[in-house]
């Protein structure tokens, strides 16, 4: 029985045949699909209905089962059907997503760029069936900078071209000027970003935190919490290693109580039961104490992964370093920390990125950074209807920054991979 | 006298009382700690006094007087103490999370594994699908599901038919609910079969350590435990209805589904994007797994003549899983803490009903503030103790 059917079982005796008829079935279903889900001609519609649903499939699958051929000689082909032709299964899985993939992509093509709007000021200028960009371009400088006055906002830029600009000079120059200009990055340019963009003193309009918000309030306070969860979170780890029990033990509570909170009860907590714990007099501008929250609870993240790498490094390092007469300070500086945070670099990064993306959260709050402002936009009644393109916009801004910080710290890790 | 010699001059000092070195810098913790502490109590007790209000729990039975739009389990309106409300909460969190966690361990393993996966398409598709999802904050996923995606389904009046049993409307999933009679009899014979089935698994792979002899172990299982609850409809008189969500117009222009269960928007909103964002961690952490496992393993399994199949679930999961199970755990915390995001989206969870509307009503922001965050302390710990354990179970036992 099987005998008379080698016509089903590919073979290398008539390879050119099999090669030619996979070819135009495997062709014949990816231009049914085509046809059904792009111009809605339906060519097998002579057949039932159930039947013609899966003509696509059942062409192509027959189609790749003919030129599943090992070792044809040919190597593209070779590769194709190594790669996604391997087997029936592997065939039908290959089948699906190229499917789904027409099906999908042209629309969103479509939705995206094509039949999208993106010149024109107003709403009625939104003609097209795809996405209306007017709604991003018209409130651009809200999402940028939040309600801060408009004729303020040199400002923000100000303060930001400033740390892009000595970031960029960093990477170029020698070692030498390169550590001057890392403390003057953590040191001073907090004050002048801070003294910038709130304003106050040196002529500068004073602008109350209330007003800050748009993408740069989620870098002000990433950055600043990135900057102050560094030191704690080493410090955390240090101090859950300590071979005093009182540091040891208030440092695992400390690290455990953070860890197990939802950070939208931290924020709620230094919102609403943190002025509790002041004196009247002493006010706190909230912006502050939701740094300040962010700060703690990240460092306690920060201090696991920090440990991790402390606990990986062999013991070795902390004998030989103490037996050279060393100090617990002197040896954690010079020759601990360096190694351990070497090892910690991808867990450091995803510390740091976890924390960006949880900058939105503040919002619970009342603190209106990119997410927040896109639903304030969304909920104008002039603009109503634009929710999934003011998200997609957003969606793509933290997920350039999210991407790009990964990919950079997997350059890091490569980077500073010495082996042992 | 220089720096240098005045830090020497301090070792030294130290160096000579080892016992003061010991103990003062723990001193100087506990002083700092019970300073802050008391500093913090003292201002709010003077706060507290100077607003009139006393710190205490008493306000937990008083009349709650808020409705919750989402209360199953626990029967609740707004006469209801405001422990009910928390308990109420309390419950919706742990539902959202057990939701949320089903999935993603399912999405998770089937992303993780086909990451891995010979055909390029599936791998390349599953990268994509992981880079997307994990970069994107996961409160701007859950506004796009909620706000974008289902606020653009149909009105009740003409909601998604799924064969007349279901319906998918801007007002939630209507599914049927079952209405049991003798329900008690038939859990008690899922538990039974359960229960034999632990056995018989046990006996077979006793069997198969002594004899060799292998036993269709999932058939039986299978058959068992859709033979016996099955029975019981045939002669325990168990039997079952479906209550079937009806269409109901409540006033000229509104209508709505009355019956069956409701899954609310707001639920499905946020179990979507828990589960499709944690899945990718999920899915990271089980391809790390499989990798960690020597491509020996592998060889020799397909040498010893076993299917990639088997490979897979005799040979590479079981050494994965010991990799895979402590960096999940922490996912698992995560979604639990996650979950609280609901508040942003009104789904009533704890955050939601005790930190947002009890604390409204009461200003009582301590008291309640603090119930919430030991509330989710003591999930928390719950999950870790649970994962813990079960980690323990398949930890290599080394003789």
């Amino acid at each position: 029985m099987m005998k008379k059917l080698t016509f089903l079982n590919p073979s290398r005796e008539n390879l050119n045949l099999f090669i030619l008829a996979g070819i135009v079935l495997f062709g014949l279903g990816i231009l049914d699909t085509v046809l059904n889900s792009l111009f809605e001609i339906n060519i097998t519609s002579f057949l039932p209905r159930w039947l013609n649903y899966f003509t696509p499939l059942l062409f192509s699958f027959i189609g790749l089962h003919y030129i599943r051929i090992e070792f044809s000689g040919i190597t593209k082909l070779d590769q194709l059907n190594k790669n996604i032709n391997s087997n029936w299964f592997n065939a039908i899985l290959s089948l699906l997503v190229i499917f789904i993939l027409i099906k999908t992509i042209p629309g969103l093509l479509n939705w995206l760029f094509f039949d999208a709007n993106f010149i024109g000021t107003t709403k009625e200028e939104c003609t097209g069936d795809g996405a209306c960009w007017l709604f991003i371009r018209f409130w651009i400088t809200r999402f940028m900078y939040g309600l801060y006055p408009d004729a303020e906002i040199w400002r923000i830029n100000a303060a930001f071209l400033m740390l892009i600009g000595t970031v960029i000079t960093a990477f170029f120059v020698g070692p030498k000027i390169k550590k001057y200009i890392i403390i003057f990055l953590l040191f001073i340019f907090p004050f002048i970003a801070i003294n910038l963009i709130s304003g106050g003193n040196f002529g500068l309009v004073w602008v109350e935190t209330g007003a800050w918000g748009g993408l740069s309030l989620t870098f002000i306070v990433s950055i600043f919490a990135m900057l102050f969860c560094f030191p704690v979170g080493m410090f955390l780890a240090l101090g859950r290693r300590s071979s005093y029990p009182v540091v040891k033990y208030a440092s695992i509570g400390f690290i455990e109580f953070w860890r197990g909170v939802p950070l939208i009860t931290v924020l709620f907590m230094a919102s609403v039961m943190f002025p509790m714990f002041l004196p009247d007099e002493v006010f706190m501008d909230k912006l502050v104490r939701v740094i300040i929250a962010i700060t703690l609870f990240e460092a306690a993240y920060m201090a696991e992964v920090i440990r991790g790498g402390l606990q990986a490094l062999p013991k070795g390092q902390y004998d030989a370093s103490k037996s050279l007469g060393m100090g617990y300070w002197t040896m954690h500086l010079l020759i601990i920390l360096p190694q351990a945070l070497k090892i910690t670099i991808p867990g450091l990064a995803n510390t740091f990125i976890a924390l960006f993306k949880d900058t939105p959260l503040i919002l619970v709050v009342g603190l209106l950074e990119l997410i927040g402002m896109i639903d304030m936009a969304k909920a104008n009644p002039y603009w109503l209807g634009f929710a999934i393109e003011g998200y997609v916009f957003a969606g793509a801004v933290y997920w350039i920054f999210c991407f790009s910080m990964s990919r950079y710290s997997q350059n890091l890790e490569r980077k500073y991979k010495t082996d042992r | 006298m220089n720096l240098k010699s005045t830090t020497s001059s301090i070792s030294d000092f130290f160096y000579a009382r080892p016992k003061l070195k010991y103990y003062l810098p723990q001193a100087l913790t506990i002083f700092f700690i019970v300073f802050i502490f008391g500093y913090f109590s003292y201002n709010a007790q003077v706060n507290m006094d100077n607003r009139g209000i006393d710190f205490g729990l008493r306000f937990l039975g008083e009349e709650s007087s808020f409705d919750i739009q989402f209360t199953p389990f626990v029967e609740y309106d707004g006469t209801k103490s405001y422990a009910t409300a928390y308990l109420v909460g309390l419950i919706n969190t742990i539902i959202v999370a057990l939701i949320g966690i089903f999935f993603a361990t399912i999405l998770g393993v089937v992303i993780g594994i086909s990451r891995l996966s010979p055909n390029y398409l599936i791998a390349k598709m599953s990268e994509i699908y992981i880079e997307i999802f994990r970069n994107v904050p996961l409160l701007l996923q859950l506004f796009f599901w909620y706000f974008a995606v289902l606020r653009t389904l149909p009105l009740p009046k003409d909601a998604v038919n799924f064969y007349d049993i279901s319906f998918l409307s801007i007002k939630g999933l209507y599914v049927p609910r079952f209405i049991w009679t003798n329900g008690q009899l038939f859990l008690t014979s899922i538990i039974a079969s359960i229960i034999v089935i632990f056995f018989l698994l046990k006996f077979f792979k006793k069997e198969q350590e002594q004899t060799g002899k292998q036993y269709p172990k999932f058939l039986i299982s299978l058959t068992i435990i859709t033979v016996l609850p099955f029975l019981t409809f045939l002669i325990g008189g168990v039997s079952l209805d479906f209550e079937y969500p009806e269409l109901k117009q409540l006033s000229k222009t509104i209508y709505n589904f009355k019956g069956g269960i409701s899954i609310i928007p707001e639920l499905m909103a946020l179990a979507l994007a828990l589960s499709l964002y944690t899945a990718t961690f999920i899915a990271e952490n089980v391809r790390a797994g499989i990798e960690g496992i020597s491509r020996g393993q592998k060889e020799a399994a397909a040498s010893i003549g076993l299917t990639p199949g088997q490979t897979l679930k005799l040979v590479v999961m079981p050494q994965a899983l010991r990799i895979i199970i402590p960096p999940t755990t922490n996912q698992y915390l995560n979604l639990t803490k996650n979950s609280s995001l609901a508040a942003a989206i009104a789904y009533p969870d704890l955050v939601l009903v005790f930190a947002g509307t009890a604390l409204m009503q009461t200003g009582r922001a301590i008291e309640i503030i603090s119930i919430t965050m030991l509330s989710y302390l003591s999930l928390s710990i719950t999950i870790s103790i649970f994962m813990n354990w079960y980690n323990k179970k398949i930890a290599i036992k080394e003789k």
